[in-house]
Formats: structure tokens, sequence, C-alpha cells
């Protein structure tokens, strides 16, 4: 054995896994958290438009929820499935390529945002199409797929009702399953009358209205469109059917209609046979819409003669996934079905929103899933952007523990940081002196010589230098005591 | 019972009031109180924060301060969570795993206060008497993690003299979050001003909880606007009776500091 390969036994030389790439898609934003939220905590609009729509849908999620009497077995039966899956990944995703590719389809294996966009660019060409309609979907949001095709010359038009609202306002989602739920339907209108070509000017508020118009904008669309493009919630690998999970009727139209299908999907959305599929499929529509069953669940299976597209093709993008993966206790994110009941129920979501995330993943899952994609220090303010409150470890179908996920990421950026820092130099003083009984009772002296600050008063200045302030700018500190417990306690007890 | 009584550092620096209230409450039932003197923190701060590292000495520091216990009590349920989730893994992941089966063994013995007068003393009234109108917040750690449940709320129905008015939005956070209050101020203080809005819609006298953390940042709030609605531990309210009452019992705990 050379010295060579006895080092290879502990280093294996096998190079990091790549994370999403920067300067394409949506996972990073361009301000911290509490930065982007500072502002967005100004906007009165936005806080009652968020307060108003996660209050009702909690309300519906918590009534679905509580009528099935087996939710807890079948929430353990979605987090096993979930995790027997991604243990054995590299078979079930082989074994969807030969299901798929004998079924007429044909698979793309991208390695990230740059692969995946270009493979859809080069397809969409191939058929001579110059424009696409879009069924909603978070991986294309994620790899920027819109803004890749729009610079090869090719629009793509969002058929969802809410990606329509975001698309036509040049906004951008702010949540996963209602884009556009940091709007009001006051709002809505004046978009439309905008930017919807042909409208009728006299149109109102009313959400049937407002429909009915989208309605008429998007038909058009998608008896010229040549070419869908779909995300997918599931794919059955045993068989190689994919499956759309809709309420509004246009991802049918998209997965019918137009001659050819491309799908671009992330590698975790695969489950092993249909039997795991029912169990999704109970738990995914009562999480997300509050709805016992979703409208329109749309599956499909390679392509068949004469009915529905003629081409297939099934985009699979990692962006990240694998390094995600590897991660023992962050690997959980990826069980995520995309409900966005953890959105819903999310203290912090509820007010900052999710432009704040700057992420087409926001709120908790979001706030594990996109810094384990990006890698930890492109987003590096998420894993603190939450109070562990825990709300969304209770509400996610699948049981993932977001909060220990938090907790974990949080430890990784601070072990990453090349140089030390002025919190992590208070912190490790601070260990030292907290796992010293002699040094603490001297420390805890010293804290009490705060209440000479106070003058008497039973509260400390408002006015402290930072790091103090940002606690005191708007709440009051106690003076400290003049003796702590255990210093009395001891007193009072000759020890 | 001879109960050793984890004060928790936040209670012990700032709020001994809390700690004392505890041991005279367990007292006053009849247990043997002891307050272990090596005793400092459970190291969850340092661990939410993201020094996992850093917070090994401290978690073993507790462990060492708290061996051969037979039972611990803290009046927090965000510590107790702590040391029930969290310091064994710590400890684990540092490859103390010897240690690490010391600390879940601890765990097992410790309890949050409304638990242990509830499960292991099969007490619900303690014989208190607190002539306030009171609105109890169930702090995040001790309804989700701990899973407290309506211990506090029957703990306070059986107090004498006591009108409990009910919450709204009850299980809601109040914002605080440890170092999420400093990190994210802005949004933490948005959370804060929506739970300060409803404790004031109670009209109630004192807004309650399990967690001193939590009640300081809800009643850091309270006294800020000057609103006169105070926060006082459940400790504090279980430990007052009749004789405790002072004239100015309608500002200040029954515990003297």
């Amino acid at each position: 054995m050379t010295p060579v390969s006895k080092m290879s036994a502990v280093d294996l030389g096998m190079p990091a896994l790549p994370h999403a790439p920067r300067g394409v898609g949506h996972l990073r934003g361009d301000r911290s958290f509490p930065d982007a939220a500072r502002d967005a905590l100004r906007d009165g609009q936005l806080r009652a438009n968020l307060g108003h729509a996660t209050t009702t849908i909690r309300a519906k999620r918590a009534a679905v929820v509580g009528e099935v009497p087996d939710w807890p077995q079948l929430r353990a039966a979605g987090k096993a499935i979930k995790a027997a899956t991604m243990a054995r990944l590299d078979e079930h995703l082989i074994m969807l390529e030969e299901q798929v590719t004998a079924r007429g389809g044909t698979v793309h294996w991208a390695r990230d945002a740059n692969e995946a966009n270009a493979i859809v660019t080069r397809l969409v060409q191939a058929t001579g199409a110059d424009e696409v309609v879009k069924v909603k979907s978070m991986a294309t949001q994620e790899i920027g797929l819109n803004e890749a095709l729009e610079a090869a010359g090719i629009p793509a038009y969002e058929t969802d009702l809410a990606e329509l609202i975001v698309q036509l306002g040049h906004d951008s989602p702010s949540h996963i399953l209602v884009p556009a739920i940091h709007k009001n339907r006051a709002e809505i209108r004046e978009i439309f009358l905008r930017e919807m070509p042909g409208v009728d000017p006299s149109l109102t508020d009313d959400p049937r209205r407002l429909a009915m118009a989208a309605r008429a904008h998007l038909r058009e669309k998608f008896l010229r469109a040549k070419v869908a493009i779909s995300g997918a919630n599931f794919a059955v690998a045993a068989t190689g059917t994919l499956a759309v999970v809709e309420s509004e009727g246009n991802g049918r139209m998209c997965l019918t209609l137009p001659r050819t299908l491309i799908t671009v999907m992330g590698i975790e959305k695969l489950v092993p046979t249909w039997q795991d599929l029912e169990v999704f499929l109970q738990l995914l529509p009562r999480s997300s819409t509050g709805e016992r069953m979703n409208p329109y669940t749309s599956l499909w299976t390679g392509v068949t003669p004469g009915d529905g597209p003629q081409e297939f093709h099934l985009v699979l993008v990692d962006n990240g996934r694998t390094a995600v993966l590897a991660d023992e206790v962050g690997r959980e994110a990826l069980h995520c079905i995309r409900c966005s009941a953890c959105l819903n129920v999310c203290p912090v979501y509820e007010r900052a929103g999710g432009h704040s995330y700057g992420s087409v993943y926001p709120g908790p899952i979001g706030a594990v899933l996109s810094p384990q994609l990006t890698g930890v220090e492109d987003n590096a303010s998420l894993p603190f952007a939450s109070s562990l409150c825990g709300a969304c470890y209770d509400a996610c179908p699948v049981a993932i523990d977001i909060p220990s996920i938090l907790v974990h990421l949080r430890a990784e950026h601070v072990e990453a940081q090349q140089h030390l820092t002025p919190e992590a130099v208070a912190f490790r003083s601070l260990s030292k002196v907290m796992s010293n009984p002699r040094l603490w009772r001297l420390a805890q002296k010293a804290a009490g010589l705060g209440r000479l600050l106070a003058r008497g008063r039973p509260t400390l200045p408002a006015a402290l230098p930072p790091p103090a302030s940002a606690w005191t700018r708007t709440r009051d500190l106690p003076t400290p005591p003049r003796e702590t417990f255990t210093q009395a306690w001891a007193r009072e007890h000759g020890q | 019972m001879k109960v050793s009584l984890f004060a928790t550092c936040l209670v012990d620096t700032l709020v001994p009031q809390v700690a004392r209230a505890t041991a005279t409450l367990l007292e006053r039932l009849g247990h043997e109180v002891v307050v272990p003197p090596g005793q400092a923190c459970c190291g969850q701060m340092h661990v939410n924060t993201g020094y996992r590292r850093e917070a090994v000495p401290i978690v073993a520091n507790h462990v060492r301060a708290f061996a051969g216990a037979d039972a611990v009590v803290a009046p927090s349920g965000s510590c107790v969570a702590s040391i029930h989730h969290q310091q064994a893994e710590v400890l684990r992941r540092a490859g103390e795993t010897g240690l690490a089966d010391e600390a879940a063994a601890l765990a097992e013995r410790t309890y949050e206060l409304s638990q242990f007068l509830v499960d292991v003393l099969g007490v619900t009234d303690v014989g208190a008497y607190y002539p306030h109108r009171v609105t109890y917040h169930p702090t995040c750690h001790s309804l989700r993690l701990l899973r407290v449940g309506d211990r506090p709320l029957t703990l306070l129905r059986a107090v004498r003299g006591l009108d409990l008015v009910e919450l709204p939005a009850a299980d809601q956070c109040c914002g605080f979050g440890g170092t999420f209050a400093v990190k994210n101020a802005d949004t933490s203080t948005a959370m804060l001003t929506d739970k300060m809005a409803n404790v004031l819609s109670t009209s109630a006298e004192v807004c309650t909880a399990g967690d001193a953390s939590c009640l300081m940042h809800i009643g850091g709030g309270l006294s800020r606007l000057r609103s006169g609605t105070r926060t006082v531990h459940l400790a504090e309210i279980l430990a007052s009776t009749e004789e405790a009452v002072s004239p100015s019992q309608s500002t200040t705990p029954a515990v003297p500091r």
C-alpha cells in the first residue's frame, strides 16, 4: 500500500457534491432575510392580505385533517415511504427511466439549472414552436426556465391563475401553492386592466369576473400551443407514470392538448409504486388547499398514439439535491411534497411574507431547503429566520422535523466561518463561563451590576448599545436583581 | 420526595423570584427541595444559535451538577424540552457517548413544573390563592415539544380567586425564539405586537406562562407600552396564598423579590 492510498482511507478525495449554481434560477435573494423582512413588515396591505389568506387556509386544513381518523398513521406512512425511497433513490430513478422509455417517452438527466434550461430550450426549438404554455411548476421556477426560454426568443405563458397574475404583474411568486397570496382582488383587477390585452375595461374585482377574464385570455393560448411544459407532483417508478395535482383544469388542458409535453421534475419527487402514491394523494390535498380531494388529478404514462401529446420528454433535475441527500440531518427536507401547510401556519411567514426569503421556496421548508440546495453560505440568514415555534413540524404531512434541521443548518453556518466573528467570541467565552460554576457565579454578579444602569427603576434604559439595543428598541429589559436565586439559597442554607 | 430544582440561567440571573416561587410551592406541598450549587445552563441558547460544539461543556456541566438527582424540576418548558430533545444528541455528535447516555437518563428524570405537579405528584389543586384576572399563554416548547397540554390550565382553574380568561390565538408564538428576538428583531416585534393585542383584548391584569423567557419578551413589550398588564410566571401564581397576599398584591407578585 502506498502512503497515498493510506491517506485516502481518511479522505476519499471525492469532490464536494455540487450545489445549485449561482447566476441562474431563483434560490437566492439579493438581501438577507432580516433586511428584506424589515421592509415587508411596513407594508400594511401585505400584512392584511397574508393574515387573511393564511388564517382562512389554516382553518380549512385543520377541519379536513381533523376528520381523518387515521391521519397520524397516514402521516407516518408518508414519512416512512419517503425515507425508504430516498435510501435507494438511484435504483428508483433508473427504474423510472426504463419505464418511461419503454412507454415511448424520453428521459433527460440535468445536473443543474443550466443543463435543464439548455435541454428544455433545445427540445422546444426542435419542435419549431415559438412559444410554450406552462402548468404551475416549482421546479421550473427554481431553475429560472421562463427567463432561459425568453432569452432564446420563446415566450412561456403561465396558465395557473395565480402564476398568471404574478407573470402579468412582472412580480415573483411568494407562496408555493398560492403564488399571488400577497395580492388582493383589487390589486389583481388593476394588474389585469393594465396588462391583459383586450380585457373588458368594465372589469370589476368580483372573483368570478376576474376568473372569467383570465379564462378568456388563456383559452386562446391553450388552443394555439404546440408545446406544454409542466412540473410533476409525483412520478411512479414502477410504471413510469407522472402525476400533476391541480385545481383549475389549466393543467389538464396543457397536459392533453399540445403535441409535445416536456415535464421538468426534481429527482426527489418519485415514489416506487402506485400503492405509495395512494398515501400521498390523501395527504397532499388536505394539507395544501384544505380540500378532501383536489378537482383535477392528471396521470400519464409515456405516449398513447392518437390520444394526447405524441411526444413526451421527462427532464430529471438534480440542482443540488444529491448534496442535500448526503446530509444525514438535512436530507429529510427532500421528503417535502410542496403542500405549503408549513407556510400557512408559520408566524414568521405570515408577517414577513414570501419575498423576504429571496427564494421560490419560502417559509419554513424554504428556510431549510434553499440553503441546502445553494450551500448554506449562499443563504446564511434563512436558517435563522424562525423562532423555532414548531408549528411547521406539527402541520407537515410527512412529519419533516423542520426545527431540528434549522438548528442543524445554523451550526453548519457557524462552523463554516473562516474567521472568528464577535458573536463566536462571545459564545465561546460564555461556553467557558457556563461550564464552570465558579466563573458562572462571578459572571452573574457582574450581570447584576447592570442594575446600576437602571438607577432604581424596574427596567433598564431603552437606549442600550448593540447588541442589547436590538432588544431594547422595542422591549424593556428587567433590572437584574441584587442577588441571584442560587446565591440567596446558598446563603440561607449555609452552603 | 426530594426534588432538585434547576433554576435555569435566565431565571436565576434575571427573575430569581420565579425559582423562589417554585421552591416555596414544592416545600408547601411537603417536598424537600435541593438546589445543586454547580448548576448553570442547559445549553439551549448555544445549540439553537449554531454553537453546538461550544454547548458540549455546558451540557456536561449540567449533567455533572444534577448527577444522582431523583427528580429534577425546572420552571421552564423550553429548557426542559432542550434537556429532553437536544442534550444527549449534542453530546453524541461530539463523540461523548457515555455522557450522552447519562444525559438521556437524566432527561428521563427531568420535569417541567406543571407536568411534575400533575403527572408525578398527582395534584391539581395546590392550595393557591390569587385574586386576579389572568390569561394564559401556552409557550411553544411547552405546547409542541413537551405537550404539556391543559395541565397549566387545570392548575390555574383550581386557584382560589383567580379569574381565568381565554387568550385568543393562544397557540401563536410570541416572537421570542431566543436569539431570534435579536437577530430578527423586526419580525420578532411584529409577532409580539399581535400577541400583545390578544393579551390586551382579554382585559386581563396578568398574562402567565410556564416560561420566564417568553414572559420576559411579552412583559418587556407590555411594559414598554405602559399597558399596565404585567407578566407573572405560573410558579408565582401557584406559590401565592391568602397568607402571602400583601397590600401591594395588585401591582407586585406575591413572592417578594
